[in-house]
């Protein structure tokens, strides 16, 4: 795997955050580490913006530490190494692109060119466009293109492709794998594990403000392999529950509906302990349902 | 939580920016944020013209004389007041609450920018409009209205008018960090046009009845007015110290409150 040691460069440690009587995230761990893609996955409202905006200094943790490159994400300078891309932030509309690229160039030290920043974007021939007069797919290029122009060794983006067409994501795609080849880190939120498979080394699932699982995309995939098991047996739940990777057993009209990691195992155990079993049928999950069935969010 | 990596942070200091680039950064927000409001003529119409509309039709239209106030110099002095209070009041009442509601704010704080230079940059556009309106009436006022003032007298007037849209500013702070984006256009209105009447900003407060005359030193305008009706000459023997002092409460007042309610999120 890696032969260097690995620095973090921000990290959660312990971290709770509320809103009112939500719990937002409940004791989480992360660490990011130098020049690796981090995808933080998991459904709407699984606390992936909420970990985002701790990280970023816009919330704070109601229990526990947040840090950026060893400092205060609240203090400016501590940002100074860092770009965000916001999942939704109308920027001021009669203002043009390169006006916006500019103003967000004045924030840092020693920030890209904006020429730079307006090719790596896509937007060279838009940059004397107002921002309203910009397609949505646009709007999310420039505000990508802030998030670039502090030349920062740290990017967050949050829901990078959302409201982008096919092409637009594969571009969008390419220029973050290019930016993670000349070392830069990246942090992203997505709900597509398709999105997090392309992009990250490392992805983290998280749901209802808990770390589910965490690995390479290899590993998070082979644990969201899995298939639906639907059979009528005499067999009682909790033994059926009780058969290693197994996720879950429910009662389907007259059948039993039982979710595995491992449908071989599974068939080999049952067939055995009832040899009565019968309507047997096996249906592969989808990646995405997989997913679903490991955060353990409703469907 | 599987944490055996080896933790520590390679450059565990803040980036420095140089005096220069500091500055650099709070003028060009400051630009952006004039360049911005420029641009947009649903701000700019109104905040220019109405002033200078209501005093051609009040005061060079209908001219004359009430007793001892020459009607044409008292109207330039409080529709001076109404120049300068609205650019602050909707600048900040308005842009902050559109602000928060388009979730630039947010980003704004993400990003490596002192929130300091977001808050300057508004005074700056509020002051930088209130000039320009006050020049534009100042030219109705000398040019239409046969008004006239010693140039020191002048600039004293101005500069108390650029000065006195401290307290609208917190005020219209205040209300963008209460109200969500259109309803803060509605409270700005219902705060702004009552209290320029009631504060005798329209029509001279003394038109007023007697109880309305009273209530008027409750309105932060009334007191704005006082003392730029003292400074052009139209009232004798005003109490500058205490208009100066009630101006500055009602500043730091809605400053608290602003700052209590933008802490609270």
């Amino acid at each position: 795997m890696r032969e260097r040691p690995l620095s973090t460069v921000a990290g959660l440690t312990g971290v709770t955050k509320r809103y009112g009587p939500v719990t937002a995230l409940e004791n989480v761990d992360m660490a990011l580490h130098a020049g690796e893609v981090l995808a933080l996955l998991g459904p709407n409202g699984a606390g992936k913006s909420t970990a985002l905006g701790l990280l970023t200094g816009r919330l704070l943790p109601d229990a526990g530490r947040v840090q950026l490159y060893g400092l205060d994400p609240t203090l400016t300078a501590a940002r100074r190494r860092i770009g965000v891309m916001l999942q939704e932030a109308k920027l001021p509309e009669t203002l043009k692109v390169r006006e916006l690229v500019a103003l967000f160039a004045s924030y840092y030290p020693a920030p890209r060119a904006v020429a730079e920043t307006l090719a790596l974007a896509g937007l060279t021939e838009l940059a004397g466009r107002r921002f309203e007069a910009l397609s949505g797919g646009q709007q999310r290029r420039v505000q990508f293109a802030l998030a670039l122009v502090g030349n920062a060794p740290l990017l967050f983006v949050d829901e990078p492709t959302t409201g982008l067409d096919v092409e637009a994501r594969r571009g969008l795609w390419q220029t973050l794998a290019g930016l993670k080849a000349a070392g830069t880190s990246i942090v992203l939120t997505t709900h597509y594990l398709e999105e997090a498979d392309a992009l990250a080394d490392r992805i983290v699932v998280i749901d209802r403000g808990r770390i589910r699982a965490e690995g390479s995309p290899s590993q998070i995939k082979a644990r969201a392999r899995g298939a639906v098991l639907r059979f009528s047996s005499a067999l009682s739940e909790q033994l059926i529950a009780a058969i290693p990777g197994v996720r879950s057993v429910s009662r389907v009209g007259e059948r039993w509906s039982v979710q595995s990691a491992d449908s071989d195992a599974l068939l080999r155990v049952l067939l055995t302990a009832d040899p009565a079993l019968a309507d047997l049928e096996i249906q592969r999950l989808s990646l995405e349902d997989a997913l679903l069935s490991l955060t353990g969010a409703e469907r | 939580m599987n944490m055996t990596s080896t933790v520590f942070y390679p450059d565990a200091e803040p980036l420095p920016m140089s005096a220069r680039q500091m500055l650099r950064l709070y003028a060009m927000e400051a630009w952006a944020e004039c360049l911005r409001m420029a641009r947009t003529p649903a701000f700019m119409l109104p905040t220019l013209a109405f002033p200078v509309v209501f005093y051609l039709m009040f005061a060079v239209l209908i001219p004359g004389q009430w007793s001892s106030f020459q009607k044409a110099t008292y109207l330039f002095a409080t529709y001076g007041v109404f120049s300068v209070i609205g650019p602050a009041l909707f600048g900040f009442g308005v842009g902050l609450a559109m602000d928060r509601d388009s979730g630039l704010l947010a980003l704004k704080r993400v990003a490596p920018m002192p929130i300091s230079a977001y808050f300057l940059a508004r005074i700056a556009m509020s002051l930088l409009s209130g000039l320009v309106v006050l020049l534009l009436l100042s030219a109705a006022a000398f040019g239409l209205g046969g008004v006239k003032m010693p140039l020191g007298d002048w600039l004293l007037l101005m500069a108390a008018l650029l000065l006195g849209t401290l307290p609208f500013c917190a005020m219209g702070l205040f209300i963008g960090a209460v109200c969500k984006g259109q309803a803060a256009v509605a409270v700005v209105n219902l705060v702004y046009l009552p209290m320029s009447v009631l504060s005798g900003l329209w029509m001279p407060i003394f038109a007023f009845p007697a109880l309305l005359q009273q209530l008027a030193v409750i309105w932060p305008a009334w007191h704005l007015a006082q003392l730029a009706l003292g400074l052009s000459g139209q009232l004798k023997a005003v109490p500058v110290w205490t208009h100066i002092g009630v101006l500055l409460a009602f500043t730091g007042l809605f400053l608290a409150l602003a700052a209590w309610r933008l802490r609270g999120r």
